[in-house]
């Protein structure tokens, strides 16, 4: 056996065996910096066993499969609608993927702009955790086995056979803070940008945020048990888009987007409370997804990671006006998430109130209730089958 | 100086008469008149923004009360829904008089009624449509 690398050497069995115990010491990665800063990271490691991190923002890479369960006779559904949204139907007979950008049939989208995307996706999926009926209308070709050309069913998610939330891409490492340095108004993924550069949006959990506090995925990946959406899933794989070799800072957390994450857990499970839809003025509908991943402190480098604040967490400055859309380079500098958070930031000289699109008290919310969960002995942390990529 | 938005609602038989006038003359206020008309059955609805010392202000709108105009504060039809406002924040950027604002370092959401002068940017920006104009008080604020 290799002589150890770190002074403080804790297992995942060792870690789950005092959860069980109800002896593990577990805190949120708020509370992990003063504790990091006042006793140091070796020490650190030593209390602590688990720190609990947290996020609730817009996550528009997110849906769900859903198996409506068969009609008589038979359908292999092929146009589907859930209360007017469309679901993708090119899988087997009565299996669907909804996802959350799809908007409501016959909504005016940007043609009365900026348009208000009342309805979609997003929205169908509370609508199902907050135990409401929805409208399922198909449509097939006809087949001998699969008789029906035209069904239909008013169900609740109860009574479907199967409903699994699965999101290609959650839980950005990190996003632009964005501002808008034309002369108009512009709306956004990133919120209603006014013009010459007035106000400026973000979005993360910046020191609560999950990949923040593991900047290098070194305890998380396939497999990993996580909370999501007020219920239990897993990352399924590194996410879409995932991009670890984006520049970092000495503490290893990536200053511009980095790493994504898939997730899945059983729709049936979570809560409208951290399951959203939500209106994009003038670009579309969303899910708000709350997200919550544990981190084991095996070490001291871990006690290090989650110990970071938002004074050490940055990132930076991009327009949306044109620079965002056309594959522009240029930036206007470098923030840290503590001053985005003082509500004033300053660009080429001038002072911009600051915005956020991530719910700090709901990503706090969710980090509080992954440590009771694991506190109280019932949730246990997975060591992963695989660790995402890191180049 | 106080400034303030209020929406007035005058009645048929009060509609006709110059009230406006005759408060800038008695109590020394100014104002801004951001809406006007006259509703079905010939009662006036009219939305007003006053300037001037609060007492000034507040003893115009006793006048006009004691003439039987109704006045409502501009705050009191633009509200928020707290089960559905997930307390992001998007709408603190463009609220122009910080009556939407973050409490730090909490970072929770408020929203003071009384600094609210009912632009109704923040309805729109909303991504859960927590900001609402009251329905039987819509003045047409966003048309």
């Amino acid at each position: 056996m290799a002589s150890p690398q770190f002074i403080v050497e804790k297992t995942y069995d060792e870690i789950n065996a005092r959860i069980k115990a109800g002896e593990a010491v577990v805190v949120t990665a708020e509370e992990m910096v003063n504790i990091v800063k006042e006793m140091g990271a070796v020490e650190a490691a030593r209390k602590v066993d688990v720190v609990t991190t947290g996020t609730f923002a817009p996550m528009c890479s997110s849906g769900v499969f859903i198996n409506f369960g068969h009609t008589n006779p038979t359908i292999k559904a092929s146009e589907v609608t859930i209360n007017n949204v469309n679901a993708y139907a090119g899988i087997a007979a009565v299996d669907v993927y909804l996802g959350v950008a799809e908007v409501a049939q016959g909504d005016p989208l940007n043609k009365v702009y900026p348009g208000s995307f009342s309805y979609g996706g997003g929205h169908v999926i509370e609508d199902l955790v907050a135990g409401k009926t929805v409208t399922i209308k198909a449509k097939a070709y006809g087949t001998d086995c699969y008789p029906a050309t035209e069904g239909g069913k008013e169900i609740c998610l109860a009574d479907m056979p199967f409903a699994m939330l699965t999101n290609p891409r959650n839980c950005y490492q990190n996003y632009n803070c964005a501002i808008n340095l034309s002369k108009k108004t512009i709306y956004t993924y990133m919120g209603t940008l006014m013009p010459n550069g007035k106000n400026a949006n973000y979005c993360s959990a910046g020191t609560l945020s999950p990949l923040f506090n593991d900047p290098l995925y070194k305890t998380i990946g396939l497999g990993t048990r996580i909370f999501l959406g007020g219920g239990i899933g897993y990352v399924i794989s590194h996410g879409t888009q995932h991009k670890p070799s984006a520049p970092r800072a000495e503490n290893d957390t990536p200053t511009r987007p980095a790493g994504t994450l898939m997730l899945q857990g059983d729709l049936k499970k979570m809560s409208s409370r951290f399951l959203k839809g939500i209106s994009m003025q003038g670009y579309g509908t969303s899910l708000a997804v709350g997200v919550g991943i544990p981190i084991p402190i095996l070490n001291e480098e871990m006690a290090a990671y989650t110990g970071v604040a938002d004074e050490d967490l940055k990132t930076k400055v991009v327009d949306y006006s044109y620079d965002y859309s056309h594959g522009v380079a240029r930036d206007y500098g470098e923030v840290s998430y503590a001053q985005l958070k003082t509500g004033e930031i300053e660009v080429n000289g001038k002072k911009v109130t600051t915005s956020p699109l991530s719910s700090i008290v709901m990503a706090r919310e969710i980090a509080e209730t992954l440590k009771q969960w694991i506190e109280s002995g019932d949730f246990l942390i997975e060591k992963p089958i695989q660790t995402l990529p890191t180049e | 100086m106080n400034t303030k938005i209020y929406v007035l609602h005058f009645s048929k038989e009060t509609s006709d008469q110059p009230m406006i006038s005759a408060l800038v003359r008695k109590y020394d206020v100014d104002f801004n008149i951001l809406k006007a008309t006259i509703l079905q059955g010939n009662d006036g609805l009219m939305v007003l923004e006053l300037k001037g010392h609060k007492k000034n202000v507040q003893d115009a709108l006793s006048s006009l009360k004691s003439q039987g105009v109704t006045v409502d504060s501009i705050s009191t039809i633009i509200r928020r829904d707290d089960a559905l406002c997930f307390q992001c924040g998007a709408c603190t950027g463009v609220c122009p008089t910080k009556a939407l604002y973050l409490k730090r370092p909490e970072m929770t959401v408020l929203f003071d009624p009384d600094k609210c002068t009912g632009c109704g940017l923040c309805i729109a920006v909303c991504p859960v449509k927590a900001m609402q104009v009251d329905v039987n008080e819509d003045i047409g604020l966003l048309s």
